[in-house]
C-alpha cells in the first residue's frame, strides 16, 4: 500500500507539471498560430509561358463575376487570367487581410478595403502597399472618395471602386398582401418625410402583415444609414472618438430602439447566415438599401424572387453613403505592376458602369456617370428599378464624412447591440452602455 | 536523477570494443580514458538535444514571448511598433466584465461537459469490458468521433442546434415542446456547446478507461466474487480504486480541454457572432475571448495576457487536482 501511494503521489506530482507545460505550450501557440498562410488566396503564380495569375481578394460582392469583367480581362491580356477569392462577411476579411499583411503571405494580389477600414490602413498600414498616385488619376473620382486612401505624404494606396448611396428595397408582394401601394413613386412619397415615416409606414404594414412576416430585416440596417447621411460620425476632425455625443449616433439609436420596441423588425444581424435565410425565404418586406445592397438581395433571395423586389427613393431628403470600397495591391505580390494596372483597369469608368449595370454597384469614378449604363441604369432583378436616376440623385449630394480608423468596428458594435434589443428585448439604457462598454475596449 | 548517477558510476560499463593494448606512456590511453568519459557523460545529452531544441523553438520561445507581449501595447496594425505598459494589459482584462463572463463560461461548460463525459465514458468502458460479440467493432465504433474534426462536429451540431429549421427542433415540436432558440439562450448555448464536446470526446475517455480495466488481475475480481461481492460492488469496490490514477489523468487532461474550448463556440453560430461568443458573450470561453481581442479588434496586449491569465487559472486548477487527490488517496488510506 505504502509502494501505491508514493508511486501515484510522484504521478500526481509528475500530473501537474504535465497540465503546465502543455497549457504553457497551447496558449501560447494559440496566441503566436497566426495564418499559417492559406494558399486559396496566393500571389500570382507563374508558368512557362509567361502566362499569369491575379487573385483578386474582396468580400461581398463587388460585382465583377456578375459583370463578367476577370473573363475580358483575359480576353485583352491573353497572358493574364484573373481568379476571385471571396470572403462573404467584411468583419471576417479585415482581421485576416492584417495578418496576411504582417506575415506577407495569403494575399491577394489585388485585395478589397471597406471604407470603414480605409482610414486605419493608411494610417497604419499605407507601406504594405503599393503607391497607386502615379497610376491613377484622383480627381477622375468623386471629390471625397480618393482623399480617403491618400496618406499625408500623398501617397494613394487604393483605387475606389463603388459608394454606397441609399435607397430603399421592398419586397412588392408582402407590400401588396399588407394592403401597402407597391409603385415605388407611391412609397417613396410615403417615407419622403424621412426615417419617422419610414417606422409609420412599418406600423402599417404589421396591421395587415402576412403571418411571419417583418417590416424590415434588421434595425441596425436603418441605424446605419441615419448615421450614414452626416458629416460627423464617430469622429470629429481631430481625430477624437465623439460617438457618445454625436447626434446622428443618437438620432439613429433612437429610431432603432423605437423599431425594436415595436417589433418591426425580424432582428438578424445582417450578412449573417440566418440573415441570409430570411432573404431566401422572403420574411422581410424591407432592406435599407445602399447601391450595394442590392447585389447582396439579389444574391440571397435568389431567382425565384426576380422582379418581386423593387427600389424606391430612400426616406428623407438627407443623402448619405453607407459603405464602399476600394481596391488596393499589397506590395508582397509577384506581380505589383499587372496588379496595379488590374485595379485601375477594374476602376475605371467602363467597367464601373459595367458592375453597376450587371450589379447595382454605383460607381465613385465620375467619368463613369454621363455612361448610358449608368444614365439608363435598370436592375431587371428589381422590377427594372432606374436605380441611374435614383443614385446619381443621391449621390451628387452626399456629405464628406469624417472617417475614423476604427468606424467599422464601432459601427458594429452599435449594431450587435441594437441587435440585442430586437432579439432579446435588451433595455435601450442597457444596451447603450454595452455598446459604449465595447467601443472603449476597440479604441483601446 | 541524483538518486541514480552514483550507481551508474559504480559500474562503469567495459569498452564495447576490446581495449587495445595501452602504450607504455600511458599518455593516449589518458587522453582515450578522457574521450570515453566525455561521450558518457556528454551523449546523452546530445540524445535528448533534439526534443529541447524542437520544444525550444516552438514551446518555451512562443510562451516567453506571449510574455514579452502581454506587458507591450502591440496592434495587430503596427506589429513592430511595442511599446512598455508593464502590468496594464492586465489590468485591463481582469477590469473587464467580459473577461469574468468568459471566466465563468470556461468554467460552466467545463464542468457540464467533462462531469457527464467522464461517468459515461467509465460506463461504457465497463459495459465494453464484459465479454461482447464483436468487440473491436464496438470499440472502433466509439473512437469514430474522436476522429472527426472539430469543424465537422461542430458544423453538424450547428445544423442540429440551429434555432430555424433545426433537427433537434424540428424533433422537440413532436412532444409538444416549443421552439427554442439554442445559441442564444445563456444555458442551452452552454448545452449545446457541451454536447459538441461530449459526443466527441466520450469515446476517446472510454478508451483510455477500458485500457486500464483491462490490466485490472481477473483474481482480484474472483477473489471479490468469492466474497459474495455484486457486478456493482465490484466495479466500485475493484475497478474504481484500481483506475484511480487513470481518472486522475483523464481528469486533467479534460480540464486542459475544458479550459482551451475554441472551436465549438467559435462555430455554434459562426460569423461575427461566433468571435464575441453569441450576442450577450453567452457562450463565449477565454479562448474566443482571447481571438477576439487579439484578431477581432486587433489590440494583441491584452489578448496575450489573456493567454498568461488562462495558463494562472490552469496552474490554480491543477494545483486544487493535486490536493483533493492527495486529500482522497489519504482517506482511503
Amino acid at each position: 500500500m505504502r509502494i501505491t501511494r508514493t508511486v501515484s503521489s510522484r504521478r500526481g506530482r509528475r500530473s501537474a507539471v504535465v497540465v503546465a507545460t502543455s497549457a504553457l505550450t497551447a496558449s501560447a501557440l494559440l496566441l503566436t498560430g497566426c495564418s499559417s498562410g492559406t494558399d486559396s488566396g496566393g500571389s500570382g503564380s507563374d508558368s512557362a509561358n509567361g502566362q499569369i495569375t491575379l487573385t483578386v481578394a474582396d468580400y461581398g460582392q463587388f460585382g465583377y463575376k456578375e459583370a463578367g469583367l476577370f473573363a475580358k480581362y483575359h480576353k485583352l491580356h491573353p497572358n493574364i487570367t484573373v481568379k476571385e477569392n471571396v470572403t462573404a462577411d467584411e468583419a471576417n476579411y479585415y482581421p485576416k487581410l492584417l495578418q496576411e499583411l504582417n506575415s506577407g503571405s495569403g494575399l491577394g494580389d489585388v485585395t478589397g478595403i471597406e471604407v470603414g477600414r480605409i482610414k486605419e490602413v493608411v494610417d497604419t498600414k499605407a507601406d504594405s502597399f503599393v503607391d497607386l498616385s502615379k497610376t491613377i488619376k484622383p480627381s477622375d473620382w468623386v471629390s471625397w472618395k480618393e482623399a480617403q486612401a491618400t496618406t499625408d505624404d500623398g501617397k494613394i494606396i487604393g483605387a475606389g471602386t463603388d459608394i454606397g448611396p441609399m435607397s430603399l428595397c421592398y419586397n412588392r408582394d408582402l407590400f401588396k398582401k399588407a394592403g401597402l401601394p407597391t409603385d415605388r413613386d407611391q412609397v417613396a412619397k410615403l417615407v419622403a418625410g424621412g426615417w419617422d415615416d419610414y417606422l409609420k409606414l412599418g406600423e402599417q404594414y404589421k396591421k395587415n402583415a402576412p403571418s411571419g412576416t417583418y417590416f424590415m430585416d434588421s434595425a441596425s440596417a436603418m441605424y446605419n444609414a441615419v448615421v450614414s447621411s452626416s458629416t460627423e460620425q464617430y469622429y470629429d476632425k481631430d481625430g477624437k472618438p465623439v460617438y457618445k455625443s454625436s447626434p446622428s449616433v443618437k438620432k439613429g439609436w433612437d429610431l432603432a430602439a423605437q423599431a425594436a420596441k415595436e417589433k418591426l423588425t425580424q432582428g438578424l444581424p445582417q450578412f449573417d447566415p440566418a440573415w441570409q435565410t430570411a432573404l431566401r425565404k422572403g420574411t422581410m418586406a424591407t432592406v435599407v438599401c445602399p447601391a450595394w445592397m442590392a447585389a447582396q438581395i439579389a444574391t440571397y433571395a435568389g431567382p425565384s424572387y426576380k422582379g418581386k423586389w423593387d427600389i424606391a427613393k430612400a426616406p428623407g431628403t438627407a443623402a448619405a453613403n453607407w459603405g464602399g470600397s476600394f481596391l488596393a495591391v499589397p506590395k508582397a505580390g509577384k506581380h505589383t505592376k499587372e496588379a496595379a494596372a488590374l485595379a485601375k483597369w477594374l476602376t475605371s469608368p467602363a467597367q464601373q458602369a459595367a458592375v453597376f449595370k450587371a450589379a447595382g454597384l454605383f460607381p465613385s469614378n465620375q467619368g463613369a456617370y454621363s455612361l448610358p449604363d449608368v444614365q439608363n441604369g435598370k436592375l431587371p432583378y428589381f422590377n427594372n428599378a432606374p436605380i441611374g436616376k435614383i443614385y446619381a440623385q443621391e449621390a451628387s449630394s452626399i456629405p464628406v464624412a469624417v472617417l475614423g480608423p476604427k468606424d467599422a468596428d464601432i459601427k458594429k458594435a452599435f449594431s450587435d447591440q441594437i441587435n440585442n434589443m430586437e432579439q432579446r428585448g435588451t433595455k435601450p439604457a442597457d444596451a447603450w452602455a454595452a455598446a459604449t462598454k465595447n467601443i472603449e475596449k476597440i479604441v483601446g | 536523477m541524483a538518486t541514480t548517477t552514483p550507481t551508474r558510476d559504480a559500474h562503469i560499463p567495459p569498452p564495447r570494443r576490446p581495449a587495445p593494448p595501452r602504450a607504455a606512456g600511458g599518455r593516449g590511453g589518458k587522453w582515450r580514458s578522457r574521450l570515453w568519459r566525455f561521450d558518457d557523460k556528454a551523449s546523452p545529452y546530445a540524445y535528448i538535444a533534439p526534443f529541447f531544441l524542437v520544444f525550444g523553438a516552438f514551446g518555451l520561445f512562443p510562451l516567453v514571448y506571449t510574455g514579452w507581449i502581454a506587458l507591450h501595447h502591440v496592434e495587430m496594425t503596427g506589429l513592430d511598433q511595442m511599446s512598455w505598459v508593464g502590468w496594464g494589459n492586465f489590468d485591463t482584462i481582469l477590469h473587464d466584465s467580459e473577461f469574468w463572463t468568459s471566466v465563468a463560461n470556461t468554467f460552466v461548460i467545463g464542468v457540464i461537459s467533462t462531469v457527464p463525459q467522464l461517468l459515461m465514458a467509465l460506463g461504457l468502458a465497463h459495459l465494453l469490458n464484459y465479454k461482447l460479440r464483436a468487440s473491436t467493432f464496438f470499440r472502433t465504433l466509439i473512437l469514430t468521433p474522436y476522429a472527426t474534426s472539430v469543424a465537422s462536429a461542430a458544423l453538424v451540431f450547428a445544423l442540429v442546434f440551429r434555432a430555424d429549421g433545426g433537427i433537434l427542433n424540428w424533433l422537440l415540436h413532436f412532444i409538444g415542446l416549443g421552439h427554442t432558440n439554442w445559441a442564444n439562450g445563456h444555458w442551452t448555448s452552454k448545452i449545446a456547446i457541451s454536447a459538441i464536446v461530449i459526443w466527441r470526446w466520450t469515446g476517446y475517455n472510454t478508451l483510455i478507461y477500458l485500457a486500464a480495466m483491462q490490466a485490472v488481475p481477473t483474481d482480484l475480481y474472483e477473489a471479490a466474487a468469492i466474497d459474495g461481492a455484486s457486478r456493482w460492488q465490484q466495479f466500485r469496490k475493484v475497478t474504481i480504486p484500481s483506475l484511480r490514477p487513470t481518472i486522475l489523468f483523464t481528469i486533467v487532461i479534460s480540464t486542459i480541454g475544458a479550459m482551451q474550448l475554441f472551436g465549438e463556440p467559435l462555430l455554434l453560430e459562426g460569423g461575427s457572432l461566433g468571435a464575441t461568443g453569441g450576442n450577450e458573450n453567452q457562450y463565449e470561453t477565454l479562448s474566443v475571448y482571447l481571438y477576439h481581442y487579439g484578431w477581432g479588434l486587433g489590440h494583441l496586449g491584452p489578448a496575450a495576457a489573456v493567454a498568461w491569465a488562462m495558463l494562472a487559472l490552469l496552474l490554480i486548477i491543477a494545483g486544487i487536482n493535486l490536493l483533493v487527490g492527495r486529500l482522497v488517496r489519504k482517506s482511503a488510506a
